[in-house]
């Protein structure tokens, strides 16, 4: 018989990381879709973080210039949007280059 | 014990920006023409493929719409919904239905109106078929996806921007002679790295265009086909594929393993080898895609795609024609429509009724429709 009773696993295991990467691939957005046109253009990359997963973020604090595949990044949280008529913002994880002295 | 299963009528309708009509009259016009071509009457079922219909048309429930204003009232239709790949994922859903015995006729539709909506909008209304949570949300688009990953892939290998610019140059060639082509201008050799960029490396010249457009096919058993007055083409494969939908969730980032699955299954059900085929209508949405196609469909090593198009051997008379009709670069990008518009034209190729755009002696033909960047990938192999 279905046990109605029992819980769901939504989030089956959890996985800390050190917020630390580097550039995998990189570019310039510069047609944005809806609610990115004040950010537009902005750089979006691949970050490869030193546990070695991929993940997806924009690359912050930074002209499109600065920025080369192999570059120290580290995570920091920023606004990522507004979201419908009232504007609810929505933040999350963006990345931005670190510099020479603070990467010891 | 599955039926093989045959085209006995094509239609589509000129691609482009089609502001002064509507999805359903865009629907029932491929049908129309596709049942005129195949002297048919009256069909058993109509499967749709559309990616945006619920969105930027704000129309679901398609199926009964266009059945009734296109005389099919009572058939069995619904629409089939997997992003770029719709059209594609339709065509196989029509092939399983008739191939299984449980249907004799279905009329496959392709159509969709994506150029009702502009500018910003239209990037956002393009960026649901990405994961919402983990790519949109950060301001990814397709074009920025593909801009990822051609990045990596010249710096992988050591490329150029301007080695990608035969794709389009080929696109457009063909494009050109294509009456239903969106787009019918030449692209001159040296113009494409000096494009505008829209998400770097990717330029104005890289990019397939959203645009409105129907086609249709019509599909019955190949025992039956004998009885309609037109020559049929049979499908001899069909093979469906998935990756992750992200690119970032990817082992190996410059592997198309969707389309590796899907080539080598339809392979194995057609019981032919790479070099048989005559054309290969890939999903140029983008030259890295059909770069990377190239490469993990097994007609390039890795590194090497782009030189199939460098070379010159993807033109009509050359080993591996491309694009025969514009592909999605020229022709235009139909979104949901576009498969069943590449299976519209290789039929025509088989048929021997492309004109201008003749591959010569064209008896097996590839069409390939994939959603994303290689997340969702659909192959059928089609033969006179």
């Amino acid at each position: 018989m279905l046990n109605t009773r029992k819980q769901v696993e939504l989030q089956p295991e959890r996985f800390d990381f050190s917020g630390k990467g580097e550039i995998y691939s990189f570019t310039v957005v510069q047609e944005p879709p809806a609610g990115f046109e004040d950010q537009s253009p902005y750089v979006l990359g691949l970050v490869k973080l030193d546990e070695g997963r991929l993940v997806t973020a924009q690359i912050t604090d930074i002209d499109e210039n600065g920025i080369a595949i192999g570059d120290r990044v580290e995570m920091v949280t920023r606004r990522l949007t507004a979201e419908g008529e009232r504007g609810v913002i929505i933040y999350g994880y963006k990345f931005r280059k670190v510099l020479p002295r603070e990467d010891s | 014990m599955m039926r093989e299963v045959s085209i006995i009528g094509i239609g589509q309708t000129p691609v482009g920006e089609h502001w002064e009509t509507d999805l359903r009259s865009l629907g029932i016009g491929a049908i129309r023409a596709a049942m005129e071509d195949g002297g048919i009457k009256q069909v058993d079922a109509l499967y749709i493929g559309s990616a945006y219909g619920a969105t930027v048309s704000s129309q679901s429930q398609i199926g009964p719409l266009i059945a009734d204003y296109a005389g099919l009232r009572g058939v069995e239709s619904f629409t089939i919904e997997a992003g770029d790949a719709s059209g594609g994922a339709a065509l196989r859903t029509g092939y399983l239905a008739v191939a299984s015995g449980a249907v004799d006729t279905a009329v496959v539709l392709g159509v969709e109106k994506s150029t009702d909506t502009v500018g910003a909008d239209r990037i956002a209304a393009r960026s649901v078929s990405l994961d919402a949570d983990y790519e949109s949300v950060h301001g990814a688009t397709l074009p920025a996806l593909a801009a990822l990953l051609m990045r990596r892939y010249m710096f992988e290998y050591g490329v150029e921007l301007s080695a990608f610019e035969n794709f389009s140059i080929n696109a457009h060639a063909n494009g050109a002679k294509n009456p239903n082509a969106m787009y019918h201008n030449l692209l001159k050799p040296g113009g494409f790295a000096r494009a505008p960029m829209i998400a770097d490396p990717v330029t104005l010249f890289d990019g397939a265009p959203d645009a409105d457009g129907a086609a249709a096919v019509i599909l019955t058993s190949r025992e039956g086909a004998g009885n309609f007055p037109v020559k049929p083409v049979h499908i001899i494969a069909s093979a469906a594929a998935t990756d992750t939908l992200t690119l970032h969730d990817r082992g190996d980032l410059l592997d198309f393993e969707a389309v590796r699955l899907s080539v080598d299954k339809s392979l194995a059900q057609a019981g032919i080898s790479r070099t048989d085929l005559d054309l290969f209508e890939l999903h140029d949405a983008f030259t890295i895609i059909s770069t990377l196609t190239l490469e993990s469909a097994g007609f390039a090593v890795r590194g090497e795609g782009w030189r199939a198009a460098a070379d010159q051997e993807i033109s009509l008379t050359a080993t591996l024609p491309l694009s025969t009709f514009g592909g999605l670069k020229s022709r235009g990008n139909p979104v949901g429509a576009t498969g069943v518009y590449q299976a519209v034209e290789a039929a025509l190729q088989l048929r021997g009724e492309a004109g201008g755009n003749q591959v010569p002696d064209a008896h097996t033909a590839m069409i390939q429709n994939m959603g994303g960047l290689g997340s969702t990938v659909i192959t059928h192999i089609l033969k006179s």
